[in-house]
């Protein structure tokens, strides 16, 4: 074991635990906050998975009564926020903090303390939105929170406070994110790793930032509107002083509509390393596929009115959404043949990993053109707000975004344990989940058309709908099964998972490069990168492995208390826009408090000696 | 430890040959020649154009709407905020000098242009305390109407930056009267004023559009 | 063990076509079992447009759907791995294929494009003709319907002509709802502060279901309503009855004193407070107006059907049929509620 040193004995608060509880509340090693990441997503994609299954326990038949009207109004609502906000897109920050330093070349993010504070203050947002569950008065206006039913008047509750304020917490979780993400790209790749051999996946972290750095100042803008409507009696949402009430939702959906974006092109990325390796291939049209990428971001901030096609804008703008929604299937399409095109010739083998990836490609395609069927205007005023849209968008999500995190789950969790997950639950789980999927969402679309309006707590044995919600039903636990499968292989592997060796799928970018698991300075000397598949180069085509830097003393950035104590104080404030100004006015000055010290504190540097360099 | 051989030579066939650059002791690559941290402040101002963007934008939506008075024409004293808008100006001119001090190393120059650029942002809030109080005289509250709504919110917002952005240039200022020339380095000062200038572009805007736009409408 | 994998993987194949096949299958019989309200059988020119554009998009996605799972079925078939099948070639693209694979998506999205287009101006123009208007106002939880032309202020229950275009204003009283008869036509929001409009027209006569469809709280799925097609004849006889019951409201009483105990009980038991009945000092605007509520075919709002017992039922307890609506349990006695219950179908 290398011998750490820490060098910054002069700030009287740097901690310096290497091991136990304090070292993971201090850390700020990408790949540990990385790991709490994928822990706490996964928590929330549990909390967020019971919900659902109490939906569609709800529906399971006409007029149940297991919850109470109010209840079920949370439990969607929270479903909602909590799976895209809580479980999916922290994954998707799980896998790009553990992977994409090590796929460039770099020993951490660019700014490390920021990191943590990403992590620690979503954390801490998403048990804030999950409090009031405790005192019944969960948020229940629907994740697209539209006033005015969250005004004052119609949500008198602290139902949504929380909502407004739990968003905010996590929101800036995610902007400080998409900053880190961005430099670290453009300015911590390895030497040689031009922009145009990064692996897909960064470029798609690339891309997806952007997003996130873009779209979120709308919905915080917007949040904050609610806000002092409700705290201050001011009147964005007040139509009787002539407010347009049509203005949050083209604030949500400027925000809403990247986000799903932002939700789906990880998982491509993640899709463009899985295929390759296991078809034995590159990419197909690599240029043509991060073209691609660049294409769906740009147009994704031109369509956000296709979730407003009723509200009555008018044929005109309608006309203009309608179109420019229909072009990204175009960019997208070209990612879907370009993915056939890397398996077409291959040698493919179906390990588990696999196995997701050909379910993302081929349920991804069926949410897409449910997409595309939504785009038709005219048409979506019969599927708006019904469960067509739910069939819609759960394909994408969960056949899209939550397949392709599968599959890089399976892929490169013997890289992060040094151990293989066992692969016959995973085929099992593979099966349950996909067999479930369609079972609960494939008659979606069919309720829609046949009438069923989205978010309703019950429906009348007359309305024709009694079989299909059952079988849904059914399939949810199906489902939920086959992720219990995955759950159960994860937890297994760990501890007595098959030793997986440095590279057991012999595949194809740097992160294979070095140890697994990856030590905490990720290459003990950074590699000097000459091609696009630098490992597969090294393995085959007969690229030197070059180094870019002599062996050596390697400075790592020091931990800190200040990410944890800064989303603290923040989420005090929180409480006090909830509660009272005194509390927010406390939250507030720990939290630029907290800054000074940040700043003051600096990066700090902690020298590791790898063996064969200890400290003379 | 390293498994993989050193370069016995410059690297061959490789597209771009990358000499041995970057030393052990250096933390960030910076493969774009760009400190990290200017680089993130770029960012935040794409990403603040956002924030701004969504409340002048909601702010031109609501122009004209408001069911009672007062109304922007009763109000506004455009000679009194063209002062303080050509205050904020200077106020660049004079962190410019400051950056331009730091990057010479002339510590002298940079407290003295510091100290100047603070107390012009000063004087900015201290004219829009004054304005805010005389507008709260005369009947516009934060929820007298949409205008009161959406000019506190928008300039308020604006505002908030300014005084962080003072305070940031103070604690500068200080750690720089203490000479601390490691944390006052010419990459720090330039993202403080990267980020001073672009809060007076905004206020331009601002200016523009709240201010002599309800002149021209009027 | 490579075979046993191969035909693991075929088998998930076939299995995952059986449950679509069988979802379809299952869709297939519920869809001709005709469900209360669809988008599917269309019964108005507006809908029809919707579904036959919708069945385009459906035949496209169908092609695509065989083109890409065939393609990738294909692949995954033949160029499985096999012990001695040669290392891949390491292609990495071909511009002729990017080509034909962006042109062709281009040519499909805009065969989409031109009727969509077309369906967007054919719902915001309603055709010249013959119409009559509808003012929709949606309150939590329940719709108002007034036609402007014949001074009819009635709820829950749209009686149109057949054959004649149909003019809606619509709006809200408090926040969002969406006016939805899938038979007849999509969907439009009615947004509080504003008047969107559409128009929809029913071909044969008939009772058209709909239901809100944007999310408006507690009772948003009890927010239903009718839409009763008549012959332009009946529908006329219907107005002229509207015309009588303006100025004089009771006219069936099988038992007069009951019906006007009924009466006196409306007033004393402060219904008239939120409801109006025209003709009477019944003026209330929170609540539906019940003017010939004896008329009505269905109760709160499309929840029940409109026989004495629900009657008596809703107003002994309406929290308990639709928790959280607006109107409040009154505990009226026992004696009252059958009295009010002769009433309110006496006004027929
Ligand atoms: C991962 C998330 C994700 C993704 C990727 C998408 C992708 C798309 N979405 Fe979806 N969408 C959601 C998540 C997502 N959506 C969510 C969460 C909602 C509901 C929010 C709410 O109301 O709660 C929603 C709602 C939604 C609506 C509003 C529905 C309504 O409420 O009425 C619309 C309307 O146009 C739409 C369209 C599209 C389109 C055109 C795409 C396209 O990007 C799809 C492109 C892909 C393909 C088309 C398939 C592959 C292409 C080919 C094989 C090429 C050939 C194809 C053609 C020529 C057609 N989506
Ligand atoms: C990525 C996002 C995501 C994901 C993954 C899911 C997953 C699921 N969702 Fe979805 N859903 C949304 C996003 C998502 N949803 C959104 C945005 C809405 C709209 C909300 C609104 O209207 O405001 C919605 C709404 C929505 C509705 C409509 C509610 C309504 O309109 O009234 C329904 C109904 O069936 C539903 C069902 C399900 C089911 C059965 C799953 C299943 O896939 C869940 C399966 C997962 C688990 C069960 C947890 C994981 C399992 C383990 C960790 C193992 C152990 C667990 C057990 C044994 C229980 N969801
Ligand atoms: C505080 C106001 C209020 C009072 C008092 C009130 N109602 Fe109502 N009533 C309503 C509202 C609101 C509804 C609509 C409920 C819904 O469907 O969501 C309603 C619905 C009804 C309906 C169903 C109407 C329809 O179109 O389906 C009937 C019948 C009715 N009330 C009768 C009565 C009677 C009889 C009384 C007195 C004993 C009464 N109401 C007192 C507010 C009131
Ligand atoms: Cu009204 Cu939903
Ligand atoms: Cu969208």
């Amino acid at each position: 074991m290398a011998t750490i040193t820490s060098t910054t004995a002069r700030t009287l608060l740097r901690p310096t635990a290497q091991k136990g509880l304090l070292s993971w509340l201090t850390t700020v090693d990408h790949k540990r906050i990385g790991i709490m990441y994928f822990w706490t997503a996964l928590f929330f994609l549990f909390i967020g998975g019971v919900e659902a299954l109490i939906i569609r326990l709800q529906l399971a038949r006409p007029n149940q009564t297991l919850v109470h009207p109010e209840t079920f109004n949370q439990l969607f609502t929270m479903h909602g926020t909590t799976m895209i906000f809580l479980a999916v897109m922290p994954l998707i920050a799980a896998f790009i903090n553990y992977l994409l330093p090590l796929m460039i070349g770099a020993r951490d993010v660019a700014f490390p303390r920021l990191n943590a504070f990403s992590y620690w203050i979503f954390l801490l947002g998403g048990i804030f939105l999950n409090i009031p569950w405790f005192f019944g008065q969960a948020p229940n206006a629907a994740w697209t929170g539209y006033v005015p039913l969250t005004l004052n008047q119609y949500s008198p509750g602290l139902n949504a406070d929380y909502w407004l304020a739990g968003l905010q917490l996590v929101g800036l979780g995610t902007l400080i994110s998409g900053f880190n993400f961005i430099v670290t790209i453009f300015n911590m790749r390895a030497p040689g790793m031009t922009l145009l051999r990064m692996p897909v996946f960064a470029w798609t972290t690339l891309i997806m930032s952007f997003l996130v750095i873009m779209a979120f100042p709308s919905i915080t803008i917007a949040l904050f509107f609610i806000m002092f409507d409700r705290m201050f009696g001011t009147h964005f949402f007040n139509i009787a002083a002539g407010a347009d009430i049509t203005l949050w939702q083209h604030l949500f959906w400027v925000f809403g509509h990247p986000e799903v974006y932002i939700l789906i092109l990880p998982a491509m990325g993640i899709i463009s390393e899985v295929v390759p390796t296991f078809s034995r291939k590159p990419l197909f049209g690599y240029s043509v596929m991060v073209f691609s990428t660049v294409a769906i971001g740009f147009l994704g901030f031109s369509v956000w009115s296709h979730h407003m096609f009723t509200i009555g804008m008018g044929a005109v703008a309608n006309t203009a959404f309608a179109l420019t929604t229909m072009t990204i299937a175009i960019p997208t399409g070209i990612k879907m043949f370009n993915w056939i095109g890397t398996l077409w010739g291959g040698s493919i083998r179906f390990k588990t990993p696999m196995l997701y990836a050909l379910g993302f490609l081929s349920m991804f395609v069926i949410g897409g053109l449910s997409g595309v069927m939504h785009s038709a205007a005219p048409a979506n005023m019969q599927q708006h707000d019904t469960y067509f849209v739910i069939a819609h968008f759960h394909y994408v999500l969960i056949g899209g975004a939550l397949f392709g995190l599968l599959a890089g789950m399976h892929y490169w969790f013997p890289k992060v344990t040094g151990r293989l997950m066992n692969e016959r639950l995973g085929v099992a789980s593979f099966i349950f989940s996909l067999i479930g999927f369609n079972m609960t969402f494939f008659p979606h679309h069919f309720l829609g058309l046949m009438g069923m309006p989205r978010r309703i707590y019950t429906y009348d044995a007359a309305m024709g709908w009694n079989t299909l919600n059952m079988l849904s039903t059914v399939g949810a636990f199906v489902l939920a099964f086959g992720f219990t499968l995955v759950l159960v292989n994860l937890l297994v592997s760990i501890k007595k998972g098959k030793e997986a060796g440095p590279d057991p799928w012999d595949a194809r970018t740097l992160e294979w490069i070095t140890e697994t698991p990856p030590p905490v300075y990720n290459f003990a000397v950074t590699p000097l990168v000459s091609s696009r598949d630098e490992f597969w180069a090294r393995k085959y085509q007969g690229a030197p492995a070059l180094a870019a830097e002599e062996p050596g003393p390697i400075i790592l950035p020091a931990p800190s208390y200040f990410p944890l104590l800064m989303s603290i104080a923040l989420t005090v404030a929180a409480f006090g826009l909830v509660y009272s100004n005194l509390l927010l006015t406390i939250g507030l000055a720990a939290t630029l408090l907290c800054i000074i010290g940040w700043a003051f504190e600096g990066v700090g540097e902690v020298t590791i000696y790898p063996k064969g360099f200890e400290q003379q | 430890m390293s498994t993989y051989p050193l370069p016995q030579q410059e690297p061959q066939g490789a597209q771009e040959s990358v000499a041995l650059q970057a030393p052990a002791h250096e933390a960030h690559h910076a493969a774009l020649g760009v400190d990290s941290k200017k680089i993130g402040m770029w960012l935040f101002i794409a990403s603040d154009c956002m924030f701004f963007g969504a409340l002048i934008g909601t702010y031109l939506i609501y122009a004209g709407k408001s069911t009672v008075g007062p109304y922007p024409q009763d109000l506004f004293d455009i000679p009194l905020t063209t002062v303080s808008t050509f205050i904020l100006l200077m106020s660049s001119l004079a962190m410019a000098m400051a950056v331009h001090g730091a990057q010479h190393g002339d510590m002298k120059k940079l407290k003295r242009w510091l100290g100047l650029t603070i107390l012009m942002g000063l004087t900015f809030l201290g004219f829009q305390v004054y304005e805010y109080s005389h507008f709260i005289a005369a009947g516009l509250t934060l929820s007298r109407n949409l205008f009161g709504t959406t000019f506190y919110v928008l300039t308020g917002t604006h505002g908030v930056h300014v005084a962080l952005g003072v305070l940031w240039l103070t604690l500068l200022f200080i750690t720089a009267l203490r000479g601390d020339t490691k944390r006052v380095n010419p990459v720090n000062v330039e993202i403080a004023g990267l980020y001073w200038h672009f809060v007076d572009i905004v206020w331009i805007v601002v200016f523009a559009v709240v201010y002599l736009m309800a002149d021209v409408a009027a | 063990m490579r075979r046993s994998r191969l035909s693991r993987c075929v088998q998930r194949g076939t299995l995952l076509v059986f449950v679509l096949l069988l979802a379809l299958a299952g869709a297939q019989v519920y869809a001709q079992s005709t469900p209360q309200q669809s988008a599917l059988q269309p019964a108005g020119p507006v809908a029809r447009m919707q579904l036959d554009l919708f069945m385009l998009t459906v035949y496209i996605a169908i092609g695509i759907f065989t083109l890409v799972v065939g393609l990738l079925l294909i692949a995954i078939v033949r160029f499985r791995s096999r012990p001695g099948r040669p290392e891949p070639k390491q292609v990495t693209g071909n511009n002729t294929l990017e080509v034909v694979w962006t042109i062709v998506p281009v040519i499909l999205v805009a065969i989409i494009a031109v009727p969509t287009v077309r369906g967007l101006f054919f719902v915001d123009t309603p055709p010249e003709g013959e119409s009559i208007t509808v003012n929709v106002t949606a309150h939590q939880w329940w719709w108002e319907f007034e036609y402007p032309d014949y001074g009819i202020v009635t709820a829950n229950e749209m009686r149109i002509p057949t054959g004649k275009v149909v003019k809606l204003n619509l709006t809200s009283s408090d926040v969002i709802h969406s006016f939805w008869v899938p038979n007849l036509a999509g969907k439009m929001d009615t947004n509080p502060g504003r008047w969107n409009s559409m128009w929809l027209q029913a071909d044969t006569p008939g009772v058209y279901y709909g239901q809100c469809a944007e999310f408006c709280g507690v009772a948003h799925a009890n927010m239903r309503f009718r839409v009763i097609a008549e012959t332009p004849e009946e529908f006329d006889a219907w107005v002229a009855r509207w015309e009588e019951a303006l100025v004089e409201p009771v006219v069936h009483a099988e038992t007069p004193d009951l019906v006007a105990r009924g009466a006196e009980a409306f007033m004393d038991r402060a219904c008239f407070a939120c409801h109006a009945i025209a003709g009477t000092d019944a003026k209330g605007v929170v609540g539906p107006n019940l003017t010939l509520f004896g008329t009505r075919t269905s109760l709160a709002a499309g929840m029940l059907d409109n026989t004495p017992e629900n009657l008596a039922a809703w107003i002994r307890d309406p929290q308990a049929i639709k928790p959280g609506n607006q109107m409040p349990r009154l505990n009226v006695p026992e004696e009252d509620i059958q009295a009010i219950v002769a009433y309110l179908h006496s006004l027929r």
